[in-house]
């Protein structure tokens, strides 16, 4: 028999708005580099604007969680749900903010020629875009496996990290007038990196729900 | 410049936090304890180490014998008729079921305070007193100072330390369960057993009873049944889950409470069935 099933059912529902705002959030990095890759300053700007969308879920779901630990006082596992969900909806709020950051680079390079064609980076945010949303499927699943698997991904993109800032850096010896360009693009980079950062935190946060254990994934 | 260095501080790798194992002596030692009533089994193979001036939390779904085991620890299951038991209960290392052991003295180490308040139909001094005197103490100021003791470590002397000769019905149903705490402390007793000492009481004064408990641990070993599970979680150092008259899980609440060992415990405790 289930005794607590609105309690379950509120449960449920915190976790279908953190699925979303993962979504929401994937879709504002894609569409940040989207519009660096096409110099798209309008699609930039909606991203900024868009981004209040995520906030005002985030803090739904802090809302949400607040109040079924007041009214519910949940223990063990539904307690660890509850936190995680807090923990979990705040990284992705992060990386959100995230895609902010690049879509403000993207304003801020301008119509300015790119100095030259983008590949690396938009592979760099694919991958980091694809942690997400693995990270969104492993606590669907509640999957530690995909979990840190998805986690392990984070070396890649730090080593690509590394290597692009330093192509980068070098590049500005060659094309002293596009600095800001230059710098920017660096930004972007770190952006990226950061958010592939914070999926690696959303996976410690899956393990931790799931066996009540914490780790570290980031070794 | 070297930018390669990756580039997020190290966390050092932390293992969840255990309670340091020290040294404490256990009150009772539970051992293959099993008890019928008539053909029914109400515990089975129960085997537990209370520890000494701890709160230990019995807890369990009604019908799971947390009721029963509690009152096997000063023997009062006995008065059961048709009780039968087997397997043994150390009580500071002596078994309280050979048969040259004295049941009395038991019950003058172990007290117990019960569901519902019941005080005796005297003055309060005099429920206060009434333990001490049986045991034949008669010096007024003796008496007095115990009266007064026993009511600042049940945390009733403010609120009755000017009516000590009225009737304990009087008292409101809080202060009458902080009274036979008063009454059980009053002979000094080694072990305090409570079955379900806050279920009839409003919220506040339940939450007198909790912080008395907490303050009481420093002196005396508490084992407590409770139905409310969030009050074993407040008050208790271990906890027992009971169910139909096993001993699933006894752990450090901490432990069992964040992160139990038993799916029966978790779904107990995060109200899945009961």
């Amino acid at each position: 028999m289930v005794v607590r099933e609105n309690f379950q059912t509120q449960l449920d529902e915190l976790r279908e708005l953190l699925i979303e705002l993962g979504r929401l959030t994937g879709k504002a990095l894609d569409e940040a580099i989207e519009s660096l890759k096409n110099q798209d300053l309008e699609l930039a700007l909606r991203i900024i604007e868009n981004d209040v969308k995520v906030n005002q879920l985030e803090e739904e779901i802090n809302d949400k969680a607040i109040l079924l630990i007041a009214k519910q006082s949940p223990v063990a596992s539904d307690l660890r749900r509850v936190i995680v969900a807090i923990k979990i909806s705040s990284d992705v709020e992060r990386m959100a903010d995230f895609a902010v950051n690049i879509a403000k680079s993207v304003i801020r390079i301008g119509p300015s020629k790119l100095i030259k064609p983008l590949e690396e980076i938009p592979k760099l945010a694919g991958t980091a875009n694809q942690m997400l949303s693995e990270a969104i499927q492993a606590y669907t699943d509640e999957d530690v496996a995909l979990a840190k698997s998805m986690a392990d991904k984070d070396d890649t993109v730090d080593e690509t990290y590394g290597r692009l800032i330093q192509e980068l850096l070098g590049m500005m010896k060659e094309y002293p007038d596009d600095t800001n360009q230059i710098i920017q693009l660096c930004f972007i980079c770190r952006y990226i990196e950061r958010t592939a950062d914070h999926a690696t935190n959303i996976a410690e946060s899956i393990v931790y729900l799931v066996k009540g254990k914490r780790y570290d994934l980031n070794e | 410049m070297n930018m390669t260095v990756k580039d997020r501080p190290k966390k050092k790798q932390t293992e969840t936090k255990k309670t340091p194992i020290v040294n404490v002596e256990n009150v009772y030692k539970v051992n293959q304890l099993n008890l019928w009533y008539g053909e029914d089994h109400a515990l089975k193979d129960i085997n537990l180490d209370i520890p000494e001036k701890q709160v230990t939390a019995i807890i369990g779904p009604s019908g799971c014998g947390k009721s029963t085991f509690i009152k096997t620890l000063n023997r009062m299951v006995e008065t059961v008729p048709s009780v039968k038991v087997s397997g043994g209960i150390q009580y500071r290392n002596q078994n309280i079921f050979q048969p040259s052991y004295k049941v009395e003295e038991l019950r003058t180490q172990v007290g117990m305070v019960f569901q519902k308040p019941n005080p005796f139909p005297k003055s309060i001094y005099e429920n206060v007193v009434y333990g001490p005197k049986i045991h034949g103490i008669r010096d007024k100021k003796t008496l007095d100072k115990i009266v007064e003791k026993s009511l600042r470590g049940a945390a009733i002397w403010e609120e009755v330390k000017d009516r000590l000769n009225e009737n304990a019905y009087g008292l409101s149903g809080g202060q009458q369960q902080r009274l036979c705490i008063a009454r059980c402390l009053a002979i000094e007793p080694d072990v305090i057993l409570m079955d379900e000492p806050t279920s009839a009481l409003d919220p506040i004064s339940t939450l007198k009873v909790e912080e008395l408990v907490q303050e009481l641990k420093k002196d005396y070993s508490i084992i407590i049944v409770t139905h409310n599970m969030q009050q074993a979680a407040r008050i208790s150092d271990k906890t027992a889950f009971f169910l139909t008259g096993e001993v699933v899980e006894f752990s450090n609440t901490n432990e069992l409470f964040s992160n139990p060992a038993d799916k029966r415990t978790e779904d107990y405790i995060t109200g899945r069935f009961g």
